[in-house]
């Protein structure tokens, strides 16, 4: 009996949610009294790879070699890996890769699917998770019924413990099958700050009038590391990227701060980010509902508050 | 080539749900629609349908659901699917809901299954890819972009940090987000009459497992009001943020 966790790592260093990923694991190896293994899929240097030990992994095991995602190839090697190490729990993230895998790989291992996890199980006797459903407006306890069970973690929604263990490394060679799916070519984000990965987000709504009045928006995000974001009208007008709405309709993100600038919070805006643990509305408007769902608020037009703001936190930061 | 599209029926986001005893919806007053990114699968599945450039020749749907999800279905008929099939059983688990898919199609030829990146009620993404396991065929997830030009398929998916073009041989299951149709298409007159003609077939559940169950829902604690501050003193959201909410 272990509990098993993939992390990812892109061109060979670990991102943040892998390390969210193994704190979790780790507690949930815990709450079952078990040992936690992580696996790495790709070429990860052993310095790399050891890190995961001071987050509580106590193995690591690691495939070298393959890189382009392929659903099934994956799968396969996860499945290969649980059984070898008997795996009850294997846990995995709920970004685009885990969303390709966990549903397979359940299929596989007949493990039953707590989706889009924000907390730790409920209970491990009957294995039960409290997951959000209704896009938010709602939580459900979900039980488990099967054996092994693999659970899905939404980003930043755990937070990262060092416990400052260590690790041994072992080489896994698993049967590869063919990839299905050929990569023809690749655009990578280089740069800019995923929305997905930022702990902070930014995000503007109709209410800045129009394209040229971002640098506000911008200059925030820049001070505070944070991404940019928007409500579905602005990426469709053409303000913004469409990568940057938010929404039902859109992507849907988790930061610990989500500054809401001039959108009036509608409820199909809230389903994407209502998961966000503070949100911060701007806007002129008192009766404007995201007031309804906002931890902080103030009244006034973005385009003075904004600039004010960034000041104010330069200034704060100096002190 | 055969579409096939997978379409739930769920609550509109507006709805305030609301639980009864704690054990499940309570379906009073609730309007009923497709699934948002089920409605943007058969939006796209409908253009590429009309574009003369390819062979997709039907767009078919499939439901799980009792006979309440039919409006929603005749819906996606109005939209232009040419037939549908609805699983007749009630939808929670999702490896259920996939292996009464799987079940209902196996033998059909589908050769390309579109499925929505999640359902709005149970928020899972998870019935899509079981469904491309327990057929045997590939499955591309996060789909932003879908075109086909004679039999080749050309797909666009989002990856952790970037995105990237791939392509994979039918039959295979897409697993699509935003960005795979601009606006869903809404049903024209026309199309309403014409879907009160077209087939929609019910084909009883089969004896399938589910390995998880819902067992209790919950409404999250009311928030504390909103902490209004004033705009001639922004410092004391900074102070805030700092130091009681201690995010920045
Ligand atoms: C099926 C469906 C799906 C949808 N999906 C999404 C989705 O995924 N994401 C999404 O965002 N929307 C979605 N929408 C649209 C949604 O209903 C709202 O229309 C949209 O979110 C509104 O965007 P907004 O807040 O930017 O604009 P508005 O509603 O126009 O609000 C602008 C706000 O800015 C304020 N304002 C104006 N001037 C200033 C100023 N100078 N300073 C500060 N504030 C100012 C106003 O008071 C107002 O509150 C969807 C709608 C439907 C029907
Ligand atoms: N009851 C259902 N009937 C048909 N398709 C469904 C059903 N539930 C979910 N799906 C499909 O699976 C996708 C993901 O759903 P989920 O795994 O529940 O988040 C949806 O977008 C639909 O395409």
């Amino acid at each position: 009996m272990s509990v098993l966790v993939y992390t990812e790592n892109w061109d060979g260093v670990f991102k943040k949610l892998s390390f969210e990923l193994v704190s979790y694991a780790a507690k949930v190896a815990e709450m079952m009294g078990t040992s936690l293994t992580a696996v790495s899929i790709g070429d990860v240097a052993d310095v790399e790879l050891n890190k995961l030990g001071a987050y509580g992994a106590s193995k690591i095991v690691k495939i070298e070699g393959n890189t382009a995602l392929d659903n099934q190839v994956y799968t396969s090697i996860l499945a290969q890996v649980a059984n070898a190490e008997g795996a009850t729990v294997v846990v995995i993230s709920h970004n685009n890769t885990g969303k390709a895998i966990a549903p397979r790989l359940s299929v596989k291992l007949k493990a039953a699917v707590g989706a889009g996890l924000i907390k730790l199980p409920v209970s491990t006797e009957p294995f039960t998770v409290s997951k959000k459903v209704f896009s938010g407006k709602a939580a459900a306890n979900v039980v488990l019924k099967t054996d092994m069970k693999i659970l899905t973690l939404s980003q930043n929604s755990f937070e990262v413990i060092e416990t400052g263990g260590s690790a041994t490394i072992e080489s896994f060679s698993a049967e590869v099958g063919e990839a299905k799916t050929i990569v023809k070519d690749v655009q990578k984000q280089t740069g800019k700050i995923l929305l997905s990965d930022a702990e902070i987000v930014v995000s503007g709504g109709r209410g800045l009038k129009s394209a040229d009045n971002w640098g506000v928006i911008e200059d925030l995000a820049d001070l505070l590391g944070a991404a940019t974001a928007c409500s579905r009208p602005v990426s469709d007008e053409g303000w913004r990227p469409h990568e940057e709405h938010t929404g039902q309709t859109g992507k849907i993100i988790a930061p610990n701060l989500y500054f809401a600038v001039g959108i009036s919070g509608a409820i199909q805006h809230m389903a994407g980010i209502s998961s966000s643990k503070c949100i911060v509305a701007i806007n002129n408007d008192a009766d404007a509902p995201v007031f309804e769902n906002a931890d902080y608020g103030i009244v006034g037009d973005a385009l003075k508050v904004l600039p004010a703001l960034s000041e104010a936190i330069k200034e704060a930061k100096n002190k | 080539m055969k579409v096939l599209v997978c379409l739930g029926n769920v609550p509109d986001t507006t709805t305030k749900v609301k639980f009864g005893d704690g054990t499940a919806l309570d379906k009073t007053g609730v309007q009923w629609i497709i699934n948002p990114w089920d409605e943007l699968a058969l939006t796209r599945a409908m253009e590429l349908k009309e574009d003369s450039g390819n062979s997709v020749s039907s767009v078919t749907i499939v439901t799980v659901g009792e006979k309440n999800a039919e409006p929603t279905m005749r819906k996606a008929l109005a939209i232009g699917a040419d037939d549908a099939i609805r699983v007749d059983t009630v939808a929670t688990d999702a490896f259920g809901v996939a292996s009464q898919i799987a079940e209902a199609v196996k033998d059909k030829g589908f050769d390309i299954i579109l499925s929505g990146i999640e359902s709005s009620d149970y928020n899972g993404s998870m019935v899509g890819g079981m469904l491309a396991e327990m057929l045997d065929v590939p499955s591309v997830s996060s789909v932003s972009g879908i075109s086909i030009s004679g039999d080749n398929v050309d797909i666009t998916r989002d990856i952790d940090g970037g995105r990237e073009q791939v392509s994979v041989a039918t039959p295979f299951v897409a697993v699509v987000q935003k960005g795979i149709a601009k606006e869903p298409r809404i049903a024209a007159m026309r199309g309403i009459m014409m879907a009160r003609k077209k087939p929609l077939v019910v084909v009883p559940a089969a004896a399938v497992e589910t390995l998880t169950d819902f067992i209790a829902f919950e409404l999250p604690a009311s928030k504390p009001p909103c902490k209004l501050v004033d705009a001639d003193n922004v410092a004391e959201l900074v102070d805030l943020l700092q130091n009681e909410a201690k995010v920045l």
